[in-house]
């Protein structure tokens, strides 16, 4: 255990360790408090930053922050990391890596950012992102391309998907199917639409996944499905041969954490060969979608590393993303503001978490979206997401998450609705996904300037995909 | 769920309304909500918040209990920001705090939980109907808990001697169920049980949710039941044939 201690302003601060360090520089939430890591003032949380920026960046392939023998995600990250794709920053301290990262993203050089990511750990880009400002994770996250596709290409500049999730509490395939036009006719759903079960059974799963296949096919939309079912549900629905365009699972940064979700890597490699298997993409070979949150290890109470030490809640946040880019995924998000308030207390803490997990898991190679939310017991409303929402939209970030008026009927939460990602869309001048887009036109929804028209009942457009929602 | 609306309705979009109780078919003002859909929602958001944060006042629910005797207590969370803030606070008993042993059968917790509003609203009422039902039952003194999770009511059973706790708690607020009570039952109290050793019964919100007496029957249902398993939790549901489906 290496201490490090600095002086500053005639205080001298010491840090016990590499995951302490870690923990005291990471910018103010409450899930940090509560796991007992966090700065115990502003200044000693500078101090460690400013030990943090001094640090060599080679240091986290020869210092752990969670044991190597003991948890299988450290292996996964030593195993497959890739010295060729690091060279060209391994010579660099935390704090010199961000000062370059912040000159190619000035000079518009995707290449040379996104060739890094098999070379990156996600503790080294945590440990940047902490170093950061806002504006630093916009300005970097935006250069750090990644495109995906299945039947649909996500990513590409100048694009802002959403996941369209027509979520209903007893997943009533009436009331889902309404939920699903409604976010059809406003544009949303290029991403996926994917639907949360209330009841997570491989019999209900692959009757959902049947539902939004019929749509899907019905109306020829250049989109995929999924139903958010645990990779073992949905590994018994590909035994049915049900129509699953992408296995689903939440992952975490540790393996405790990963156990308490009831997967293994193994698990998942399996879930994700079947699907493969079917073959149902047409512009794309990605086929998973992994979910994430700050403070999930922590509220499994498996947020600790070498000698017991609580790791700060990003930095295993970021370390989920080493478990999602093993699968090749589709899609990644955050589910930023879902977990409570004890975790991430208020809209500052949401909306600087939010860009954080954007440009670390962008950073990693991962097509990065965010659920941008909040529950009714943290202090954040629509001004605060409307923020997030337009800092991602600046910052490249792939997906969001929409449901219809904000209101999540079946999780009890809000989201952003269909008409925030328009919004969205229309003052960053961004685009749905190229396939989707072609499909709103054909099915005359879009206006001659390319915006999603608010339509009349009657209109044909509207009649069309009304009849589903009467079928 | 309600049959979709006949072709040829006023409404051609009612068709959407009527399917879900999702907020379809809103309409747009370009490309934001209109207005009156904007503050609709506003309106549900701020009587969720308001649910959170109103103080709980221990003297309503007393108020309402008939004579019951009563004690009132307070986590070791000082305030609405730190309860929020440190569940693990909400969860043990301010320091000092002493309870008389009573050594009964059960000990009642009301607490505020999330929503103060839903113990204000419900919580005399629910308790009323359950000590109803439990005259064979020696129940101690009525405990009303401030700034409570449900795991407060372990410490509390602990120290009253109780063989079981009943936590009668706010649920977090909804959209459009912000004064929801749950209940949870945990067999043999002390700290440190686990989610897994407790039974919830929830959505007790008359006449929305779950009513007083119905949520009553089952409370006492799973009451016997832990009682003759000498358990709670997931041991329960696994055994219990006096549970309904």
């Amino acid at each position: 255990m290496t201490v490090r201690r600095t002086t500053l302003g005639g205080h001298t601060h010491e840090f016990a360790s590499l995951s302490d360090l870690l923990a005291k520089a990471t910018p103010a939430r409450s899930g940090d408090a509560l796991a007992g890591c966090a700065a115990e003032s502003a200044a000693q949380r500078v101090a460690a930053q400013s030990l943090l920026a001094d640090l060599p960046l080679a240091t986290f392939l020869e210092e752990q922050v969670v044991g190597y023998e003991e948890d299988d995600v450290t292996r996964l990250i030593l195993d497959t990391h890739d010295p060729g794709a690091f060279a060209p920053v391994a010579g660099l301290t935390v704090g010199e890596f961000r000062d370059r990262l912040l000159g190619w993203a000035a000079e518009g050089d995707e290449a040379s950012i996104g060739a890094l990511a098999p070379g990156l750990t996600p503790e080294m880009v945590a440990a940047t992102s902490k170093l950061m400002r806002n504006a630093d994770l916009v300005a970097v996250g935006r250069r750090a391309r990644v495109v995906t596709g299945l039947r649909s290409t996500l990513g590409l500049p100048g694009r802002l998907a959403s996941r369209l999730q027509p979520n209903h509490p007893t997943d009533d395939p009436v009331g889902v199917t309404a939920s699903i036009v409604d976010g059809l006719l406003q544009g949303s759903g290029d991403a996926v639409i994917g639907i949360n079960p209330a009841t997570d059974s491989p019999g209900r799963t692959v009757a959902l996944l049947e539902l939004v296949d019929a749509v899907i096919q019905r109306y020829a939309i250049p989109t995929q499905s999924c139903v958010l079912a645990h990779v073992t549900t949905t590994l018994r629905a590909l035994e049915k041969g049900a129509p699953v365009d992408l296995v689903f699972q939440s992952v975490a940064g540790t393996q405790p954490a990963n156990r308490g979700f009831g997967v293994t890597l193994d698990l998942l490699a399996e879930a994700r060969a079947g699907a493969l298997e079917l073959g149902r993409g047409t512009v794309g070979r990605n086929v998973t979608y992994f979910e994430t949150g700050q403070g999930s290890a922590l509220s499994a109470d498996a947020h600790r590393g070498i000698d017991g030490r609580p790791v700060d809640q990003q930095t295993l946040e970021a370390r989920a993303y080493a478990v999602a880019r093993h699968f090749e995924p589709l899609l990644v998000n955050t589910v930023v503001g879902f977990i409570g308030p004890e975790y991430l207390y208020d809209g500052k803490q949401v909306i600087r978490a939010g860009l954080e997990d954007h440009f670390c898991g962008k950073l990693l190679g991962l097509p990065m979206g965010v659920d941008v939310c909040y529950t009714n017991h943290a202090e954040i409303d629509g001004d605060d997401t409307d923020t997030l929402t337009l800092l991602l939209g600046a910052a490249g970030c792939s997906f969001v998450i929409a449901v219809p008026g904000s209101d999540d009927v079946m999780l009890h939460y809000q989201s952003l609705s269909f008409s925030d990602v328009l919004t969205a869309r229309q003052v960053l001048g961004l685009r749905p996904a190229p396939e989707f887009e072609d499909w709103l036109t054909r099915m005359d929804l879009l206006d001659d300037a390319g915006r999603v028209r608010s339509l009349a009942p009657d209109a044909p457009a509207a009649k069309a995909l009304l009849a589903a929602a009467r079928a | 769920m309600s049959a979709p609306a006949r072709p040829g309705g006023d409404d051609p979009w009612s068709v959407l309304r009527a399917a879900t109780r999702a907020r379809v078919a809103l309409g747009r003002a370009g490309d934001g909500l209109p207005t009156a859909r904007e503050l609709e929602f506003r309106l549900a958001h701020a009587v969720a918040r308001d649910a959170v944060h109103t103080a709980f006042d221990p003297a309503v629910v007393r108020a309402g209990l008939d004579g019951v005797s009563s004690i009132e207590v307070h986590s070791a969370a000082a305030d609405r920001a730190e309860y929020l803030q440190r569940p693990d606070l909400g969860r043990r008993l301010a320091a000092g705090t002493t309870l008389p042993r009573a050594r009964a059968d059960l000990a009642l917790v009301l607490a505020d939980g999330l929503s103060p509003r839903a113990v204000h609203e419900h919580g005399a009422p629910l308790a009323t109907a359950l000590l109803d039902r439990l005259a064979d039952w020696s129940v101690g003194p009525v405990v009303l808990a401030s700034q409570a999770r449900v795991a407060l009511g372990d410490e509390i059973g602990a120290a009253l001697g109780a063989r079981a706790v009943v936590v009668l708690i706010g649920e977090r607020p909804g959209l459009s169920s912000a004064d929801s009570l749950g209940v949870y039952l945990t067999w043999d109290p002390r700290p440190g049980r686990i989610d897994s050793e407790r039974n919830c019964v929830s959505n007790v919100r008359p006449p929305h949710g779950l009513g007083y007496a119905e949520a009553a029957d089952l409370v006492v249902r799973l009451l016997v039941a832990a009682r003759e398993l000498g358990a709670s939790g997931v041991a329960l549901k696994d055994e219990g044939p006096a549970l309904p489906g």
